[in-house]
């Protein structure tokens, strides 16, 4: 297990609610300095991976390692020593809304470093220029628009140069432009950084242009598994319908339910 | 038909539940003590907090202890002066104020101006996932949101009755001296006889610090223990405000007897 080219490791993780299962014997590999896309719709536990991942939550069996660490085993000083190698972009963005871009920013430098006003100021303004809106470093989060504040959310989450960036979403709800702007940006980032990246979206044909490798996961189980390019050639049939778009296959459009003429025909429900 | 038993069980399930909400907040105040180790390393995090929740509260303090001092003068006066001792209205006023009405209505209106704010805050910050943002960052919420809101509370609530009350007197001061022709001589003189340093004001903001103590608990613990929904941190504000009251007024009876009748 004490492999250096692997940053992040899932080996054999279960994690539910009471009876409800959400991950099923759910392993997988981040090597050191690569971005990698964790997929699959709406409610398959994607998110439930970075919160594991994060520590936030504990898998009911099987471990999360980070870093040759064993996140459920750490107290939580050695956690967040863990977390201050780690940045995080939330779906929200939640940015704290009584401050400004610019406090936002300088928010974990004031918090966990002692480097001087000056040299905060500096660093924060080049963060902001990475993500174009230096000149954005006085507004309050209530006056940006959602692509704006994702990319204020994207400047905060590398604030002290982390050695793993989750991002939860991080092209939901975006238009097109900002789409495109939150994936070069996250490309970008990675590779300037020499981080681990971990990106959990449904956004397919954003997500090949990226990342090097993908997970694909359903029902809690991965179901696939490659470089963009062997998703492409891939002939799985879940895969083919989430690349395509297509409303039935695999996963069914129609809610499971009685016969269609007979529920018309019958009467009461 | 239930039976007995179930009405037992029923009792049984409500009294533990009850018991284990109560466990659930004083757990929850000393995780705030232990954690307060930030404020004090970093005071001007309490001194945002106190302009916020103190600052902002003093207008609604101002202007209510005014009018509470210049009724108490009025009503005073009135039933006073039936019984022809109309010029002691001072030494009533004063220690009605400083006894009971100040440490009470200071803490019930900073319970709805700034209890409520803190809960919404608080709820609102956990509802679009700032609180897990600062776990993500390696920061304890509880050190750096809760404990400076907590604390904020429990310093500016004592600083507001002391106003409300000094206010109120002066209310009642204009009321009767300036209305009803009261001798300002009479009016300061029988007050300054009457009202005991140590009885009186001591036990006056011992009380005040006392409702802070409850009344910012929960405030803050009704905000972080909020549902992240807005209409979770709708009914988390509604129970600050209500709780808060029924709290107040309940310590107040019960630091009254202890104080005053020397239980």
């Amino acid at each position: 297990m004490n492999d250096k080219s692997t940053f992040v490791e899932l080996d054999q993780v279960s994690f539910g609610y009471g009876s409800r299962t959400i991950l099923r014997n759910i392993s997988l590999r981040i090597p050191r300095g690569k971005l990698v896309a964790i997929m699959g719709g709406s409610g398959c536990g994607k998110t439930t991976i970075l919160r594991l991942i994060g520590g936030q939550i504990k898998p009911t069996s099987g471990r999360v390692m980070v870093d040759n660490q064993s996140v459920a085993a750490l107290n939580t000083h050695q956690l967040f020593l863990l977390r201050r190698k780690m940045g995080m972009l939330f779906q929200m963005g939640a940015l704290f809304t009584d401050q400004t871009v610019f406090e936002n920013v300088a928010f974990q430098m004031r918090e966990h470093t002692d480097l001087p006003e000056a040299l905060i100021r500096n660093l924060v303004l080049m963060k902001l220029q990475a993500v174009g809106l230096r000149g954005a470093h006085h507004l309050m989060p209530s006056e940006l628009s959602g692509g704006m504040a994702r990319r204020v959310a994207l400047a905060r989450s590398i604030a002290l140069d982390p050695e793993l960036i989750l991002y939860d979403e991080p092209f939901a709800g975006l238009d097109p432009i900002s789409l495109g702007v939150i994936g070069q940006l996250v490309r970008r980032f990675n590779d300037a950084l020499g981080a681990t990246s971990i990106i959990v979206t449904h956004d397919i044909t954003e997500s090949l242009n990226i990342v090097d490798y993908l997970y694909m996961i359903a029902e809690g189980v991965v179901i696939a598994e490659g470089t963009p390019a062997d998703i492409y050639q891939s002939t799985h049939p879940y895969l083919k319908q989430f690349v395509n778009g297509h409303a039935d296959g695999p996963v069914p459009f129609h809610y499971p339910a009685p016969d269609y003429a007979h529920d018309l025909l019958g009467d009461g429900l | 038909m239930k039976s007995i038993a179930d009405y037992l069980t029923l009792l049984g399930h409500q009294v533990t539940e009850r018991l284990v909400l109560l466990g659930a907040v004083f757990h929850f105040l000393f995780s705030i003590f232990f954690m307060s180790g930030t404020c004090l390393r970093r005071p001007w995090l309490v001194v945002r907090e106190i302009y916020f929740v103190g600052v902002f509260s003093l207008l609604i303090i101002t202007v209510a202890g005014l009018f509470v001092g210049l009724v108490l003068g009025l009503q005073m006066y009135d039933t006073l002066e039936r019984f022809g001792s109309g010029d002691g209205v001072g030494m009533v006023v004063a220690l009605a104020l400083v006894r009971e009405l100040g440490p009470v209505l200071s803490a019930l209106l900073f319970s709805s101006r700034a209890g409520s704010a803190i809960t919404a805050e608080i709820g609102l910050m956990k509802a679009t996932e700032q609180l897990t943002a600062l776990e993500m960052m390696a920061i304890q919420p509880l050190a750096r949101v809760i404990a400076p809101r907590f604390w904020a509370g429990v310093i500016s609530l004592p600083l507001l009755n002391v106003i409300f009350c000094a206010v109120g007197i002066f209310g009642g001061y204009l009321v009767t001296v300036k209305l009803l022709g009261v001798d300002a001589g009479t009016f300061w003189s029988q007050m300054q006889n009457a009202v005991d340093f140590r009885q009186d004001i001591l036990n006056g903001i011992i009380k005040s610090v006392i409702f802070a103590l409850a009344v910012s608990l929960i405030a803050v613990f009704e905000g972080y223990s909020s549902v992240p929904t807005a209409e979770g941190v709708s009914r988390a504000t509604t129970r600050t405000v209500v709780l808060s009251a029924l709290v107040v007024l309940a310590l107040d009876f019960v630091l009254t007897a202890f104080m005053f009748r020397g239980f």
